[in-house]
């Protein structure tokens, strides 16, 4: 408790004054390697090529009765036919609310989970097929930062064992001093303090567990970083020390980033791109600053208009309530899942099913009835134009 | 502030744990009023003591052992002198509290509807029938569908947002003239947290209630609130209106708060400026002012001398506990609202380079 306290006050991890982050290429290029594998384009792949292409992605979580006869009665659609892209070295967002299928979507691209249907192409190979050993070559790529900073680290290791534990994984940096090396140097880029190098996570606050999280995802260099909810359990002042953080990496090292926030102010922030989800579907995609500017599916419209904003002068304007709760992703709305809540809804909405297509404003929406400019600027959405 | 009695007056609140680590100070020595049917927001992260403040209101810190001194006058009662029953007559009556995990403060065996009805009977002395009654309109007013078959339910077929409708009907049930809602949107989705402050909004207008809402979002605090105190390591540093404290904020620490949010508003390139640093420990809190450590402006002595919630000049309901003289306050404040880094907004000010 002592040892925290003074931490707090005398701030030795050094999180005060200027950035800890500013770049020492040569420490961190001796124990880390390379800088190389840090690029983008990577041998072997065209420069075109997206990083990550997901393809129809499915993922059912069976609903079972019984305890020793297991029948199936049902299924949660957690993610129902999902597609996209993530570009080299850009930043995708994955908004949504609880339950709409954004952390199993992060969960089936590193393969945490395991498709129903649909593939992911790493670097154009499918690793949903993949068999243990050639996923455990793949894994190296990418990495996952947690949601929960106190329960993603193991509070019987020490941090140096916790940032190592992936050379150990994969048979990296197999010198005690070496490792030992490699893993401060990482300490420092996150802008940790290397002596803490035997400390145990509980020494530490929710923002330097973050760091350590980050640190733990760059040790192998990973071309693909998956965030999910990384800032959610924070406190204000200290989101914004891992936000910064993270773009810092991912300019450093040319990272690419997939975040995933029910945030939208945090996303706009962090990302070039973003999809918004719902009941287990992409229902928008695209370009931040066109979805920010002009989102044209209605949910994506009312998500943006239940924002507060942190500007009393902003306030006195109509708000677009949503009417109800999501729905059970074990038993989704027919067509188009949002028709039950949506301001916009005809007959058609509960027959067909709309495709996510071009809106000709830069993003593509899956929906009948997009908004229009109008209807936009009543929902009280205004951004930075 | 207006002529007339506020309806609550807290006037040098200290709540002290003691641990065996040492006497925690969760709140340090705190002064605020609410109007009748206004919004008071209280603003601070996690240990600052904004929820430990309200708890001990009513009296629901007393229990753990908490030394309480100061003055909280309810309507001209000094609740911090009243035994536990009298106490018991105020809370749920005449003051009422929502808190945030509507789920764990639901009881999961109790029916929805048998949990309004006790809290509607523990303060009148209405027969069942009457009591459940009055638990269907209120699941109504809240915007329950359905009321009379939804009483029926037991917490867990509600969802998130239905519970929380749910713990603030519980709250309305006696008609309390102060509501202290305790984060009530925190566990909460968007479009679920803008339909519950909504409500909040539509009932304090139609019972004319006033609220205190407890939120670390500045987002929320924005829209609900009329006044703003901000708290920080259990003291409050700033208070106004909340049109000032978002367009004129006065303390380095509310800078540092409104710098530190991405926006939907705003250039999408800006940096977010963090506070350095973590926040204090309760324990031993900082000398001076607790937040000389993570100001980026603070000057040597600030570690000695210890800030008095004083009015700002020319703006006598807006109070700032800082010891920069209000003229270095508002020339930062313009170059931070410019874009500017801290090191730059003290060159560009005048003051020369961050003092070591």
């Amino acid at each position: 408790m002592s040892a925290r306290a003074g931490e707090e006050q005398g701030s030795p991890l050094g999180e005060k004054g200027p950035s800890p982050l500013s770049p020492s290429g040569s420490e961190l290029r001796s124990p880390l390697g390379e800088e190389r594998a840090w690029k983008p384009s990577s041998p072997g792949a065209g420069d075109g090529e997206p990083l990550v292409q997901v393809r129809g992605l499915v993922k059912h979580f069976p609903i079972t009765r019984g305890i020793v006869f297991q029948r199936k009665v049902g299924a949660v659609r957690a993610v129902d036919g999902v597609s996209f892209e993530v570009q080299r070295g850009e930043t995708l967002g994955i908004v949504g609310e609880a339950g709409c299928g954004k952390s199993t979507t992060a969960r089936l691209i590193v393969r945490l989970l395991d498709a129903t249907a649909g593939e992911v192409r790493f670097d154009g190979q499918d690793i949903t097929r993949l068999k243990w050993a050639r996923l455990k070559a793949v894994r190296r790529e990418m990495h996952m930062i947690f949601q929960d900073p106190y329960s993603s680290l193991n509070p019987r290791k020490t941090i140096g064992s916790i940032i190592g534990e992936p050379f150990a994984i994969h048979g990296l940096e197999q010198g005690k001093g070496e490792r030992k090396r490699a893993v401060q140097a990482l300490m420092e880029t996150v802008g940790l303090n290397r002596e803490h190098y035997n400390r145990y996570p509980h020494e530490f606050s929710g923002g330097q567990r973050q760091r350590i999280g980050v640190a733990r995802a760059l040790a192998l260099k990973p071309k693909l970083l998956i965030a999910d909810e990384p800032v959610s359990a924070l406190d204000v002042s200290i989101q914004a020390q891992v936000l910064n953080l993270l773009r810092d990496m991912q300019r450093r090292f040319g990272l690419t980033l997939v975040f995933i926030a029910h945030d939208l102010s945090v996303v706009r922030h962090m990302c070039d791109r973003v999809a918004v989800m719902y009941l287990g579907k992409i229902v928008e995609i695209g370009p931040g600053d066109a979805l920010y500017d002009f989102p044209r599916h209605p949910y994506t419209g009312a998500l943006l208009s239940a924002v507060p904003v942190a500007d009393p002068s902003a306030c006195k304007r109509e708000r677009a309530l949503l009417s109800g709760d999501v729905p059970s992703p074990a038993n989704p709305p027919q067509a188009c899942r949002f028709h039950t809540r949506c301001p916009k809804a005809q007959g058609l909405c509960s027959a067909q099913e709309p495709l996510l297509e071009d809106k000709g404003t830069g993003t593509r929406a899956a929906c009948h009835f997009p908004l229009t400019r109008e209807e936009v600027a009543q929902i009280g959405v205004r951004s930075a134009r | 502030m207006s002529a007339s009695e506020p309806l609550l007056r807290v006037e040098d609140l200290r709540v002290e744990f003691r641990t065996e680590d040492g006497v925690v100070h969760a709140v340090d020595g705190i002064s605020y009023q609410v109007q009748r049917g206004r919004t008071l927001g209280i603003v601070g992260e996690s240990g600052s003591g904004k929820t430990v403040a309200s708890l001990a209101t009513l009296g629901l810190t007393r229990s753990q052992g908490a030394e309480i001194s100061g003055r909280i006058l309810f309507e001209g009662r000094d609740l911090v002198t009243l035994s536990e029953q009298e106490l018991r007559r105020i809370r749920g009556n005449e003051i009422a509290m929502v808190f945030q995990d509507p789920l764990s403060s639901l009881h999961p065996l109790y029916r929805v509807g048998a949990q309004l009805i006790e809290a509607v009977r523990a303060h009148r002395g209405v027969s069942k029938a009457k009591a459940r009654e009055r638990a269907v309109e209120l699941l109504g007013l809240v915007g329950i569908p359905d009321p009379t078959r939804r009483v029926e339910d037991y917490p867990h077929e509600f969802s998130g947002g239905m519970r929380q409708r749910a713990m603030i009907a519980m709250a309305l049930a006696n008609d309390p003239r102060l509501l202290i809602a305790d984060e009530p949107t925190t566990a909460l989705d968007v479009t679920v947290q803008a339909q519950i402050l909504a409500l909040l909004e539509r009932l304090q207008r139609e019972l004319e209630m006033a609220i205190v809402i407890i939120t670390h979002d500045l987002g929320v605090v924005a829209e609900m609130a009329d006044d703003i105190a901000v708290m920080y390591a259990g003291r409050i540093v700033e208070t106004a209106s909340a049109e000032l404290v978002f367009s004129a904020p006065e303390h380095p620490y509310t800078w540092g708060l409104l710098k530190s949010i991405p926006t939907l508003l705003g250039p999408r390139e800006e940096n977010l400026v963090p506070i350095p640093g973590t926040p204090p420990s309760l324990i031993h809190p900082p000398s001076g002012c607790h937040f000389h450590p993570r100001c980026p402006y603070a000057q040597p002595d600030h570690a000695r001398i210890d800030p008095q919630l004083e009015p700002v000049p020319g703006e006598p309901t807006h109070h700032v506990a800082c010891l920069l003289e209000p003229d270095v306050r508002r020339r930062l404040w313009v170059e931070l609202r410019a874009g500017r880094m801290p090191e730059e907004a003290l060159a560009e000010a005048g003051l020369g380079g961050a003092p070591s």
